[in-house]
């Protein structure tokens, strides 16, 4: 049985914002698949009142002073933009 | 005979009295890269014209440098995901590709300058980090010094191979499920995962959050933790570094080692590790003993679920870490691009090659509602499970030795067609990750194949110290790490 | 058919701290486009977020204010979303271990008084702003990029549009209060979202929502929820199907117009974010910001009925505004009497405030000079018609009263001589009014009273003046 259809690595693929063709979308619902199928083997553990691990170090209130500090200028944070105008960086509008 | 080949305290006795020059050592480098690298392809991006005016500053220094610490003068190459002010960082990956000044250097990059070291250059890598074998890389694969057939390892193979193949003295690597240990094992060279939370991520091309450390990659033990001094320590950018002193590890390179107990995990020599691995392994244990130290088997229940653990985690983080290369602010924007839709996915579809995407996916996928619990934090739990298996190692043991790969390097091409398979390689790496221990590889013999061999040795949470010192009593009781590759001739 | 109405809101409130929340540069409101920016808001390869500590002190202050429960353990999450002024692609924000749970604020309608239940309140930080322009481009300006925000969500306690209206109102005036923000719905650090759904009264389940986005202004929400629930009734009446849409108000028409009709939820994929570590927050740092809260404004509401000896009303009017209320303090502090304070303050003042369209912060009118005139009242010195003058001349230039009076003469004429020589002049000229007044004619009293005044530009002291009148005229 299939872990991961075609349709949902589409909805994936949409999701995470990646243009897939039909054809990678074949390629990668059958090696997704595979992964998911192979990381299933985790149910063989029961887990059950098991914390879940986020950090591993047991750090905790790790914060700074609220202290304003410049540190660009306009034209560095600029300067890698693909396409800016009047000092802000331009996109296409939502719609053609 | 290369400069690079004398003791760190040689080189900087010669700097301080002028018999050398910072800029004979970068010629050491950039003749050795000019040499081998058209073949090693170690290097993705080169800082000579920086690299010779810092040369020429510290020059100018020398003679007033006495107590300024090892690093004067001595070049470093920095893989490509760590960020350099001025200097281009593609983590390997198109959608970098015109990121030739990233704003400011990364934390560890700002300790190394502080340290007077000159940046070589930027090293090839897998993109984004993910891969084992440097061929995901978006610009050419780094082939391995010892047999240029056979891949370098991975992620940081660039790292690895610019070491061995004596183009600079050490290099900065990052390691997120082995990708440092398993390209020096590869490689032949000493390399270092510290403790989470030891070193700064702070300007580290973030692929997974919790597991990603930077670390040095050396040619012995001693350079090893000389550069790990340097780079470690608390950084107030970084919420999860730890904010603990940084111990002199030089100074635990005792050479003795009588008394240590080792732990040797059962997992670690089961089905698909080669003989030959394991034999070299249990030579090195018999070192080992012959030294005073202890070993007995003791069991890390949980390995088995690591892989799958990893990919799961790993991936999640790793689709939203690798989202923000949107196209809108630096990197890669699609000509195509004709709405904002379009701007996302061609720019990305466009710029990511397919493991990267393969990850995002399979990430995305294990956050969406629904497969959360499932899939994500299923395997946060089993996170836990993995590192209290550790934990009750630790309890009795000082260190666990075991291989750093089921087999030595493969061949290029070998196993790109089945993502399992590839990921398959790391399987005694990644529980080291999960756990967030510390653990390092040292050459410890070589193959039918002349091709280099890893010793992984693993400790507690911030015992580099020991690590090292059992690294170090093994290195220097052995002669492996003298060995170098016959590529390019004479070296 | 009779609905009822269930209504909930969503507020998102900008906290003024110096700095943003996860990157040093500066929190500021009006820079130049992209010039308080660094590479960690521009989300950049390698940063990392670091929390500002007073953003965490911020929001328990303000869930404290809305009666929350403090969560002793609480952490941050990824919530993923692509857009161009989202620059990491993941906002930072709390899911399920939100900062401030279960709280509740008072409202008042129609004189009786409400408990509107708060969800939670949770921690996030705020996008940048898209500007979008006509020709098919829109321009990026991250300066707002990382600005601490806390979001603040409703029961659906709220069952109509005038409630949802008391509710902000009170919600800002408490946060007003607090101090952690300045609440301008102008400069957009106040914004709400409301969701309404309608069901025929008796019916169990809600009816399907829909949530009016981009709302300007309080009474723009009253008014699109307004409209919104007559829509509602209608699709319902004819049959038709609810349908969970997202609208916005047209300021023009006054109408709600569909945004987008959403499909299932979205998907934002949550999980706790592995760059910033939990936060615990100990009895004794609750304690620390619990102790820093101000006095609130039903706090003071009683005060000022009780101790103050206040109507409830003014009270009320005084105390919805912190500003206001503030003023009010200091000028009874300066010296100035409880309820003429009060009336100044309500009507005068207000009235001027309204007229020019200004806050109270922006007149040249001191509390220290309000009293001093309140006082000059008080002592007879100035009457309340010339008080008027001396009004205009204080909001307006923000003079000391006293200068103004003595330089401009405008003290009261208090000299009993003085006066009833002006006096004896008058009635002299006016015989028939004299008449007038013995013959049982009130309003001849009234006129020459007039008269006097007149005569001495509104100076005399009137109670003076009509004790002499009388006088004078029961001589003749």
């Amino acid at each position: 049985m299939s872990r991961i259809s075609k349709e949902q690595v589409k909805h994936v693929a949409h999701l995470a914002r990646l243009h897939v063709s039909e054809e990678e979308a074949d390629m990668f619902t059958k090696q997704l698949d595979d992964i998911i199928t192979f990381a299933e083997q985790l149910n063989e553990l029961d887990t059950e009142g098991v914390e879940p691990t986020t950090h591993v170090l047991d750090l905790k209130n790790v914060t700074r002073k609220d202290e304003p500090k410049h540190w660009l200028t306009k034209e560095e944070a600029l300067k890698n933009a693909p396409e800016k105008q009047d000092g802000q960086f331009r996109v296409p509008s939502i719609l053609e | 005979m290369s400069l690079f080949d004398h003791k760190l305290s040689e080189i900087q006795e010669w700097l301080h009295t002028k018999e050398i020059s910072v800029n004979d050592l970068l010629n050491e480098a950039y003749n050795r890269i000019n040499e081998v690298d058209g073949e090693v392809k170690a290097f993705l991006t080169l800082n000579e014209e920086a690299a010779r005016q810092r040369a020429n500053e510290l020059d100018a220094l020398r003679g007033t440098t006495e107590g300024r610490g090892l690093l004067f003068g001595m070049p470093i190459g920095i893989k490509d995901n760590i960020v350099t002010k001025g200097l281009r960082s593609t983590a390997a990956s198109q959608i970098l590709d015109n990121l030739n000044d990233p704003l400011y250097d990364a934390h560890v990059v700002q300790k190394l300058n502080g340290a007077e070291s000159v940046t070589v250059g930027k090293l090839n890598m897998d993109e984004f980090a993910m891969g084992s074998s440097n061929e995901n890389s978006s610009y050419y694969a780094t082939r391995n010094p010892w047999n240029t057939d056979y891949v370098p390892g991975g992620s940081s193979g660039g790292s690895a191979a610019a070491v061995a193949a004596g183009e600079v003295p050490f290099s900065l690597g990052s390691d997120t499920g082995g990708s440092i240990r398993q390209p020096a094992a590869y490689c032949g060279v000493v390399g270092l995962k510290p403790t989470y939370g030891r070193v700064s991520r702070f300007g580290l091309i973030a692929f997974a959050s919790s597991l990603d450390q930077i670390g040095p990659l050396t040619r012995t033990v001693e350079d090893n933790a000389y550069v790990l001094e340097t780079i470690a320590g608390h950084d107030k950018m970084d919420s999860t570094s730890a904010d603990l002193e940084v111990p002199k590890y030089t100074e635990a390179l005792t050479g003795d080692v009588k008394g240590l107990k080792i732990g040797v995990p059962k997992e670690y020599f089961a089905e698909g590790v080669s003989e030959e691995v394991k034999t070299a392994v249990r030579n090195a244990l018999k070192v080992y003993e012959d030294m005073g130290a202890t070993w007995e088997e003791v069991t890390l229940p949980h390995s088995k679920y690591a892989l799958s653990t990893y990919y799961l985690l790993s991936s999640s983080e790793a689709s939203a870490n690798l989202a923000r290369f949107d196209g809108v602010r630096y990197g890669r924007r699609s000509p195509q691009a004709e709405n904002m839709i379009d701007m996302f996915k061609l720019s990305r579809s466009e710029g990511f090659g397919d493991e990267v995407k393969r990850r995002i996916m399979l990430g995305t996928f294990a956050l969406s509602s629904g497969y959360y619990d499932a899939y994500y934090k299923k395997a946060q739990k089993v996170r836990t499970l993995i590192k209290q298996d550790f934990e009750k190692v630790f309890a009795n043991y000082d260190v666990i030795i075991g291989p750093t790969t089921p087999t030595p390097a493969f061949k290029v091409g070998e196993k790109t067609e089945d993502p399992l398979t590839m990921y398959a390689n790391d399987i005694l790496t990644i529980p080291v990750n999960l756990a967030g221990v510390p653990g390092i590889s040292v050459p410890c013999g070589f193959s039918s194949e002349g091709l280099p061999i890893g010793l992984q040795i693993i400790g507690d949470h911030f015992d580099e110290g020991t690590v090292y010192r059992a690294a170090h009593a093994y290195e220097q009781a052995t002669d492996y790490h003298t060995h170098k590759p016959s590529l390019g001739g004479a070296n | 058919m009779n609905f009822e109405t269930i209504i909930g809101i969503e507020v998102h409130v900008e906290l003024k701290t110096a700095s943003k929340i996860f990157s040093p540069s500066p929190n500021a409101f009006g820079s130049e486009p992209n010039s308080n920016v660094n590479p960690i808001d521009l989300g950049y390869p390698g940063v990392l977020p670091v929390l500002n500590e007073e953003v965490v002190n911020y929001a328990m202050k303000a869930g404290m204010a809305l009666n929350c429960d403090i969560a002793t353990n609480t952490k941050f999450d990824r919530k993923n979303y692509f857009y161009p002024d989202n620059p990491k692609a993941y906002q930072i924000s709390q899911f399920d271990q939100p900062i401030a749970e279960n709280g509740y604020i008072d409202i008042e309608v129609d004189g009786k008084t409400k408990r509107i239940g708060i969800t939670r309140l949770h921690i996030e930080e705020d996008a940048g702003k898209l500007t979008h322009s006509d020709d098919g481009y829109s321009l990026v300006d991250y300066n707002r990029q990382g600005t601490p925000l806390v979001e603040i969500v409703s029961e659906p306690d709220i069952s109509s549009p005038q409630e949802a209206y008391a509710y902000l109102e009170k919600l800002k005036n408490i946060i007003q209060y607090t101090g952690v923000s300045d609440c301008k719905m102008e400069e957009g650090s106040l914004r709400a979202d409301a969701n309404i759904s309608i069901r025929p009264i008796g019916q169990e389940e809600f009816g399907t929502k829909t949530e009016l986005k981009n709302l300007n202004s309080f009474s723009f929400v009253q008014k699109g929820l307004e409209f919104e629930e007559q829509r509602q009734q209608k699709v319902l009446q004819a049959g038709g199907e609810m349908l969970q849409e997202t609208r916005r108000f047209d300021e023009q028409t006054k109408e709600t117009v569909l945004m987008r009709v959403k499909e299932g939820s979205d998907d934002y994929r949550y999980f706790p974010e592995p760059d910033l570590v939990p936060l615990y927050i100990d009895e004794e740092w609750k304690k620390r910001i619990y102790d820093e809260i101000p006095e609130l404004p039903d706090a003071r509401k009683s005060r000022y009925i009780n101790e103050l000896k206040l109507p409830e009303y003014d009270a009320m009017v005084l105390t919805n505004n912190k500003e206001l209320s503030d003023f009010f303090e200091e000028t009874i502090n300066a010296g100035a009497e409880v309820k003429q304070a009060s009336n100044w303050l309500m009507g005068d003042v207000s009235g001027y405030m309204n007229k020019n369209q200004k806050e109270l912060a922006d007149l040249a009118l001191t509390p220290q000079n309000l009293a001093t005139m309140i006082k000059l009242i008080e002592d007879g010195t100035i009457s309340s018609k010339i008080a008027k003058k001396v009004f205009a001349e204080t909001v307006e230039n923000g003079t000391d009263p006293q200068k103004f009076v003595k330089d401009q003469g405008l003290g009261q004429i208090s000299d009993e001589g003085q006066l009833r020589e002006i006096i004896s002049g008058i009635l002299d000229n006016n015989q028939q009014s004299i008449d007038d007044y013995k013959n049982g004619k009130d309003k001849a009293l009234g006129f020459l009273v007039g008269q006097v005044m007149k005569a001495t530009k509104g100076q005399a002291n009137p109670p003076m003046v009509n004790k002499i009148i009388i006088e004078e005229m029961d001589k003749r």
